[in-house]
């Protein structure tokens, strides 16, 4: 496993363009794009403004940089560095910018959600789009790019408009039986769509492409619900992560509940491994330790060595008692995520912020549980492979794969607080994102195989 | 006056009872000893009832009291005056102790009944005070009890109260709750639509306003991504988007359908043989099964079974609601047939030793029959081991010359039956023996005798034989030689030893002896008779060429022919081939 150098990126704003060749990063103003293999700097634009958000197009051609306070969306183009494009909402305001599925359209949604603009890059033509509902994810493109689902809030009603991308023309237009939509989801065979409740209500409601209701499910009542979804990338699997700490699993063909995964505080299931993170603090004698040592030990004092521990069942989790007076509790299982083998499923539980829990859904059972010393800010499967990569805002890069877990120290000058990652989309490399820097961690090929085996 | 004084004793005692037994030993000691040891003590008390002057009037009152107690007298009238009666003053002192120690003795039995009373009487005082107090105890609780319950139910009473009010408040708070919800929901509406209308508003607002608009500023316009030109936006792109949509949806439909079918196959394969394997499972039960009862309905079930079998296997292709009827059908009836096997093989384990023994005899008998054997088998037992006891004992004790003399007379009795048994079965055997000696005698002389007439015979039909050498049965050659021919070269070797006897048979024999006259005639010895009588049965297989196909009628047809022609002649080669025969 190697590291490049450690680079600057404000905003975490630090993308792969999709065809994997360039690595866009934004300092303040500035957006500075690379090659990925030689990280030598491409191109560098500058902005009007500290970029606030920045995206690729899906034809790695043009970059979008918005500056939400401003207003403002400036795109970029590789191929005609000179070639510039900026849109102006005026007074009405940015409160979000992305790319349509074509990278030929930048959809901006305005202030108060007012309503989306889209804006073509090919031709002149702006379109409007009124009422969007401002939510958890109100706009949703299909896999393929073909169509886009939009929440609407009308006359106190929800609705979903699905339009197709190419010429914004509106498919179908229905309301929705939910209370407070919250969000919707396109199956990643872009045939169904989700839909789901505000977490006052769980309800998740799924319809097929042509708008027909295909069915409702509804887990409890009363009590706070959904907090997650996620399909799988076969999308066979619906899950449902929710305020009771439990991940339900629905199948594509009845859209009945399969299973149901629970996060207990004591872990006894006997098919699970659990995996403790235990650090090892450099111990070092005070009477020895003159002041040249001190200073030699500086750097490494800091950088405490961990490693992975199999613990013995039964395990006590740490939990953290969330507040339930308070309004978004942290309590319920908050991120989900599907390996691209569809094999596994990595889990969170907001209440045990140290634990990611790894599923298979083969057996339908707990696998692995990743008990971390710090909370876990993100984690992020391969894109190829059954490996999971997350970080706990440290400086360590930690990798499971269902052959064990590893703990990497990322030896890095001044040493970075690896915030977010993302892994590069040849699942060769992985870019770590700490507060202020990035840096490039590249996995060799033949050691990782070595590890799967 | 002493009765006084005792008396005066007697009630000091009663008072104080536990000094008693001391006081009256004391009592009665100083009674006893009165008249001898403290007699010159006392005889100034006595003086004073008695003196030297009034000895008379003593002796008068003394008789007289006396004579009132019934006493015999003191003094008997003499001529001077009463005179004292030494014997009967002396009897009557006597009599007075007596009376008095018995006297006392009552006096102590009263006393001491009258201690246990007391101690009696105090002991149930004392314990009727205790059950008194018991009682007030108990008494006490009672009411204590009587009202802590009252207490309770009071609360309980209370917490009725309570439960209800909090019902109440619980139901009013629900519809509080409720129609807050209702309120808050309208008024969240209300906003929203004022809201909704704001935002309209400030649309139009931002619409009119002119100073600062949305900009759009590009330096060229950039070709689409799929490098097409856009179309025009007219009535047929909603159809096309309509078709793609649909589209879409069903390709999305034919993979699912896909997987399902192919799931389904798979399902099915796997369904096929499990049936299969049952059928396999099931069938070679069926004839160990069929002895019992069930046979015949189990015989009909299966053959339907087959049949729902065959006709599910085939129909298994078309997937049709009836096939999946058929299937399921037939798969239930089998695993019911599963089932019902592996129910009666439970009972068949169970019932095995049973089974073993008898075929249906009903259990009770059975058991009765078991406990019949083990009784039996006990009393043997018992008769054995007491066999055994007695042995030991005789061994054990030094046996005397009878017993012994007995013994051994039993056991001699016994080996000379046996002996006397074998003997007899060694006397039938050889009797048997001598038998067949005389038999095998005979025969041999028969032999002899046969074989002596069998070489005249031969002479004599040599004799013939060579005198008639002449072409006499040649119209006859051509047709053997035909047969033969057919019969081809086996026919040839074989038929000749076999021609020699069937002399009589001219016309055949003739066209036997004329194949085999290259080779020198020669007769036959019985030996060689043997040999071609077993010959024919034994080695014609081995010599079957492949392409005579009748031969094998041939192996059939010769040993008939010979006993046909022999037959009439002379019965001795039939004995010979039936010995023959009986001997393979």
């Amino acid at each position: 496993m190697n590291f490049s150098e450690v680079f600057k990126q404000s905003n975490q704003l630090c993308r792969v363009s999709p065809d994997g060749k360039y690595l866009a990063t934004c300092v303040q103003y500035r957006l500075v794009v690379r090659d990925v293999n030689t990280l030598q700097i491409l191109h560098l634009y500058t902005c009007l403004d500290q970029i606030v958000h920045m995206e690729w197009s899906s034809d790695s051609l043009f970059i979008l940089c918005a500056m939400y306070k401003r207003g403002l969306v400036q795109v970029w183009s590789l191929e005609q560095p000179d070639w510039y494009c900026k849109i102006d909402e005026g007074s009405i305001g940015l409160v979000s910018s992305r790319w349509s599925p074509d990278g030929r359209h930048i959809l901006n949604t305005t202030e108060f959600h007012l309503r989306v603009t889209v804006w073509s890059l090919c031709t002149k033509a702006v379109s409007y789009i009124k009422y969007p509902k401002a939510c958890q994810k109100g706009i949703d493109f299909s896999r393929d790019g073909c169509y886009m689902a939009l929440a609407e809030r009308r006359d106190c009603r929800d609705y979903v408009s699905v339009f197709v991308c190419d010429d914004w023309h509106l498919l179908r237009h229905f309301e929705t039986e939910t209370q407070d939509l919250a969000g919707v989801e396109w199956s990643p065979n872009g045939c169904v769509l989700a839909v789901w409740d505000s977490c006052l209500e769980y309800k998740v409601l799924l319809y097929s492409l042509d708008g027909r209701l295909l069915s409702t499910f509804s887990a409890y009542e009363w009590s706070l619900g959904i907090k997650s979804l996620a399909w799988s990338p076969s999308s066979q699997f619906l899950a449902i992560g929710s305020y009771d700490e439990k991940v339900r699993i629905l199948n594509h063909i009845t859209w009945k509940k399969v299973t149901e995964f629970d996060h207990p505080a004591t872990i006894n299931n006997t098919k699970a491994v659990v995996y403790k993170e235990v650090e090892r603090k450099p111990v070092v004698g005070s009477a020895d330790l003159s002041i040249q040592q001190h200073i030699t030990m500086g750097s490494t004092l800091f950088n405490t060595q961990s490693k992975y521990e199999i613990c013995p069942l039964p395990v006590q989790v740490p939990v953290v008692k969330p507040d339930l007076d308070r309004a978004n509790p942290k309590v319920g299982v908050s991120s989900m995520a599907f390996s691209s083998d569809n094999r596994y499923l990595a889990t969170k539980n907001d209440s045990m912020a140290c634990v990611v829990w790894v599923w298979d859904m083969q057996r339908l059972g707990l696998l692995a549980v990743l008990e971390q010393t710090s909370a876990v800010r993100c984690f992020q499967w391969d894109p190829r492979r059954p490996r999971l990569a997350l970080c706990t805002g440290n400086a360590k890069l930690y990798l499971w794969s269902p052959a064990g877990c590893v703990s990497v120290q990322v030896p890095a000058e001044g040493g970075i607080q690896v915030q977010s990652l993302n892994w590069h989309c040849s699942g060769d490399s992985l870019i770590l994102l700490g507060k202020e820097q990035l840096c490039l961690c590249y996995l060799e090929i033949g050691e990782e195989e070595d590890e799967v085996k | 006056m002493p009765e006084s004084s005792l008396e005066i004793k007697d009630t000091s005692c009663s008072s104080s009872r536990y000094r008693m037994s001391s006081l009256r030993q004391y009592s009665q000691s100083s009674v006893l000893s009165l008249p001898m040891t403290r007699n010159p003590y006392n005889m100034p008390t006595i003086s004073a009832f008695c003196t030297e002057e009034n000895v008379s009037e003593c002796i008068s009152y003394i008789n007289r009291e006396v004579s009132s107690l019934g006493f015999p007298l003191l003094c008997t009238e003499s001529n001077n005056g009463p005179e004292l009666n030494v014997v009967a003053v002396l009897n009557n002192v006597y009599n007075l102790l007596q009376l008095h120690r018995r006297c006392l003795q009552t006096v102590e039995d009263i006393e001491v009944e009258q201690v246990k009373s007391n101690s009696n009487m105090d002991y149930l005082q004392l314990s009727n005070t205790r059950l008194k107090d018991q009682l007030e105890l108990s008494k006490r609780e009672n009411t204590g009890l009587l009202e802590r319950e009252r207490q309770l139910q009071l609360k309980v009473k209370s917490l009725h109260n309570c439960l209800k009010n909090e019902k109440e408040e619980v139901q009013k708070l629900q519809s509080i709750i409720a129609s807050r919800a209702t309120q808050y929901n309208h008024d969240m509406k209300r906003k929203e639509r004022e809201f909704g209308k704001l935002k309209e508003r400030l649309n139009q607002l931002l619409i009119d306003k002119k100073d600062k608009k949305q900009t759009f500023e590009v330096l060229n316009y950039v070709g689409r991504s799929d490098g097409k030109r856009s179309l025009w936006k007219t009535g047929k792109t909603e159809a096309r988007h309509e078709g793609e949509m649909y589209k879409t949806l069903l390709n999305d439909y034919d993979s699912r359908h896909k997987h399902l079918l192919m799931e389904n196959a798979e399902l099915k394969k796997v369904l096929q043989q499990m049936k299969r394997d049952m059928v396999t499972i099931l069938s070679p039960r069926k004839p160990s099964l069929c002895g019992e009862k069930h046979d015949d309905s189990l015989e009909q079930a299966s053959s339907e079974e087959d049949e729902v079998c065959d006709s599910s296997r085939e129909t298994l292709e078309l997937s049709c609601e009836h096939a999946r009827e058929q299937l399921t059908n037939s798969i239930r009836q089998q695993w019911r047939r599963l089932k019902s096997h592996v129910e009666r093989l439970d009972s068949q384990a169970s019932l095995v030793g049973e089974r073993a023994n008898m075929n249906a005899i009903p259990k009770e008998v059975h058991e009765e029959e078991m406990d019949r054997l083990k009784l039996e088998i006990q009393q043997y037992k018992d008769f054995i081991h007491t066999q055994q006891q007695l042995l030991q004992q005789q061994l054990n004790s030094p046996c005397d010359d009878e017993t012994a003399s007995l013994l051994n007379d039993s056991y001699m009795q016994e080996e000379k039956e046996r002996l006397k048994g074998e003997w007899m079965s060694f006397e039938e055997k050889r009797k048997n023996f001598e038998t067949e000696r005389r038999n095998f005698t005979e025969a041999a002389i028969r032999l002899s005798h046969e074989r002596k007439a069998f070489e005249e015979d031969r002479a004599t039909w040599l004799k013939h034989q060579f005198l008639n050498l002449t072409p006499f049965g040649d119209q006859m050659k051509p047709q053997m030689s035909k047969s033969q021919s057919a019969l081809s070269v086996w026919a040839e070797s074989e038929v000749r030893p076999v021609s020699t006897p069937a002399k009589l048979n001219k016309s055949l024999s003739h066209a036997a002896f004329s194949t085999s006259r290259a080779s020198p005639v020669k007769t036959p010895s019985t030996t060689d008779l043997y040999c071609t009588h077993r010959l024919i049965p034994e080695k014609s297989p081995s010599t079957i060429h492949p392409k005579q196909d009748s031969s094998i009628l041939r192996n059939g047809d010769v040993p008939a022919q010979l006993r046909h022609v022999n037959g009439g002649a002379n019965h001795r080669a039939y004995t010979f081939t039936g010995d023959r025969n009986g001997s393979i």
